[in-house]
């Protein structure tokens, strides 16, 4: 049953790819966009990283990993003014199908709750499935034109553009700074600065310890296990710190610290490129206020309530 | 020299500040920390290749992609702005607080609803457009920004804060198996419990971010009305 779905995974990261060339392919014919070469390669090795990356030697996939950055570096990618919006014609289709049009939206939701409770090894292939099965009732639905469904897929990627391969491209970079020993350094200093004895002093450590570190690798499980044993139990727990209760905040205290990175490049760039912001980082400003006073309440919490 | 692999997070912290494209930021600064810690090219280049092909999941919502652009050609946010206009007094803020409300739930009963790409692109985010586009009938740029990001927060608040009252959740196991071989007893069903206290906080916390949300853009768009 897994190595189904291993295939049907790899399956999937095929069909992305193809997406991601034929975007390249239509960038190449597109009149409208004045970058539209260095946008074709841009997207065509996105093809090649996605169809062939369980098959390409490491090294050649981190040289193309490199040429999207240069194309992006020189600015050589650029947006399509191809697509006209038909406002008639959406207004025309709600009236006929009403509620109907929500279908496929909330099929693709819930097949994916529903297929990961059934069958639990399929979890990273629910959204593939779901997209997939959704797709074929908004066709069975709309009954679009073989060119209208093309359309909206250039159109929706095209839109999405470079920000759409930020958080993949932010998960490297903390392998690299798993590897390179970035978090012991981090959890080093913290622990070096923190008096011992002082127990709300300790609990503020553990708490911004945990909101440093994960700021910085953008996983708060990475930062759970190193700054629990490098600061939660020699200046929380050692104190008398009810565990229960400093773990479950130390957790959510990384999760202050995830609301404020772009590291966390699923979370917070991922809704920039989805809903097509014009601010790159609009969504953490926005949670920064929230951050801010559920740190406090974290640090003020632990005190009171676990000691 | 000891601290010189932070070298990365300095080269992101400035790339951002002088807002130099963030793709070739986060090559370069992944590059430079690799060599600067003892890695050779060629390792850094088989490192960042492992980790962007290793990582493709994440990226996997672009297949989603299509059926939300067929959705939207054939009149998905046109309806939602119907219904959203049938409902009386709901607002933006509102609306968000009731979906925070249920995805909160949800999480806690282990259905982990939600998800920027399955819910907030296609359902959350239009809706929330609508409700806004009910009470001031046309909305700015600047509005539908602030919306989008206030959408945003919404789904990120539920998901993280609400994630560990499931005892079976990834979060909850993690806490309770790091503790275990830390030597100290924290049964994964106490902590999730504990995490009830948490997601109650946060559950209040955004309700208060939307009202303030609301009065923000009722003031604004009162006042615009009022110039006129």
């Amino acid at each position: 049953m897994e190595t189904f779905f291993d295939y049907l995974l790899e399956f999937f990261f095929i069909i992305a790819g193809i997406q991601f060339s034929y975007a390249g392919y239509r960038a190449l014919k597109d009149k409208t966009n004045n970058k539209n070469i260095g946008t074709a390669i841009f997207w065509f090795i996105l093809g090649i990283l996605f169809i062939f990356g369980k098959w390409l030697s490491p090294v050649l996939s981190g040289l193309l990993v490199v040429g999207l950055g240069v194309i992006t570096l020189f600015n050589q990618f650029g947006s399509s003014k191809e697509y006209i919006e038909n406002v008639e014609k959406a207004e025309k289709s709600a009236q006929k199908h009403r509620n109907m049009v929500f279908t496929p939206v909330i099929v693709m939701a819930f097949s994916a709750i529903i297929i990961s409770f059934l069958i639990p090894e399929s979890s990273t292939t629910v959204i593939g499935i779901g997209a997939l099965l959704s797709l074929l009732i908004a066709m069975l639905i709309f009954r679009p034109s073989t060119e209208e469904v093309l359309d909206e897929t250039n159109r929706m990627v095209q839109q999405v553009g470079t920000t759409s391969i930020l958080p993949q491209l932010l998960a490297a970079l903390g392998l690299i700074f798993v590897e390179a020993g970035v978090g012991d350094i981090v959890a080093a200093m913290i622990s070096g600065i923190v008096p011992q004895g002082n127990i709300f002093l300790g609990v503020t450590a553990y708490v911004i310890g945990m909101m440093v570190f994960t700021v910085i690798m953008g996983n708060s499980f990475a930062a759970f296990t190193v700054i629990t044993a490098g600061i939660g139990v020699p200046f929380v727990l050692a104190q008398g710190g009810d565990p229960v209760i400093v773990g479950a905040l130390a957790m959510t205290a990384g999760y202050c610290g995830t609301l404020l990175t772009p590291m966390a490049g699923n979370f917070n760039i991922l809704p920039v490129a989805l809903l097509e912001m014009k601010d790159e980082y609009g969504v953490i400003k926005a949670q920064i206020p929230v951050a801010i006073i559920m740190a406090v309440i974290h640090i003020l919490l632990m005190y009171f309530w676990a000691f | 020299m000891h601290y010189l692999p932070l070298i990365g997070v300095l080269i992101i912290v400035i790339g951002f500040i002088m807002k130099i494209d963030t793709i070739a930021v986060v090559i370069i600064a992944g590059i430079i920390t690799g060599l600067v810690s003892g890695l050779s090219l060629t390792e850094v280049l088989v490192l960042l290749g492992q980790g962007f092909t290793e990582n493709r999941l994440v990226t996997l919502f672009v297949l989603t992609l299509t059926m939300i652009g067929l959705s939207e050609r054939f009149g998905l946010k046109e309806q939602a702005v119907y219904l959203i206009n049938k409902i009386k007094g709901l607002t933006v803020g509102r609306f968000l607080s009731l979906y925070l409300l249920i995805r909160e739930v949800a999480g806690m009963f282990s259905l982990r609803l939600g998800g920027h790409p399955q819910f907030v692109r296609p359902l959350i985010e239009p809706m929330a457009q609508a409700s806004a586009v009910a009470n001031y009938e046309d909305t700015d740029e600047e509005t539908q920004e602030r919306i989008k990001a206030q959408a945003s927060v919404m789904e990120n608040m539920g998901n993280f804060y609400a994630q560990n009252t499931f005892v079976g959740s990834s979060g909850t196991l993690l806490i309770a198996g790091t503790l275990k071989s830390l030597g100290y007893d924290a049964p994964a069903a106490k902590i999730a419990v504990a995490s009830l206290v948490i997601a109650g906080i946060s559950l209040l916390m955004g309700i208060v971010y939307n009202i303030w949300f609301d009065r923000q853009l009722s003031k604004k768009y009162k006042k615009a009305g009022g110039d006129q």
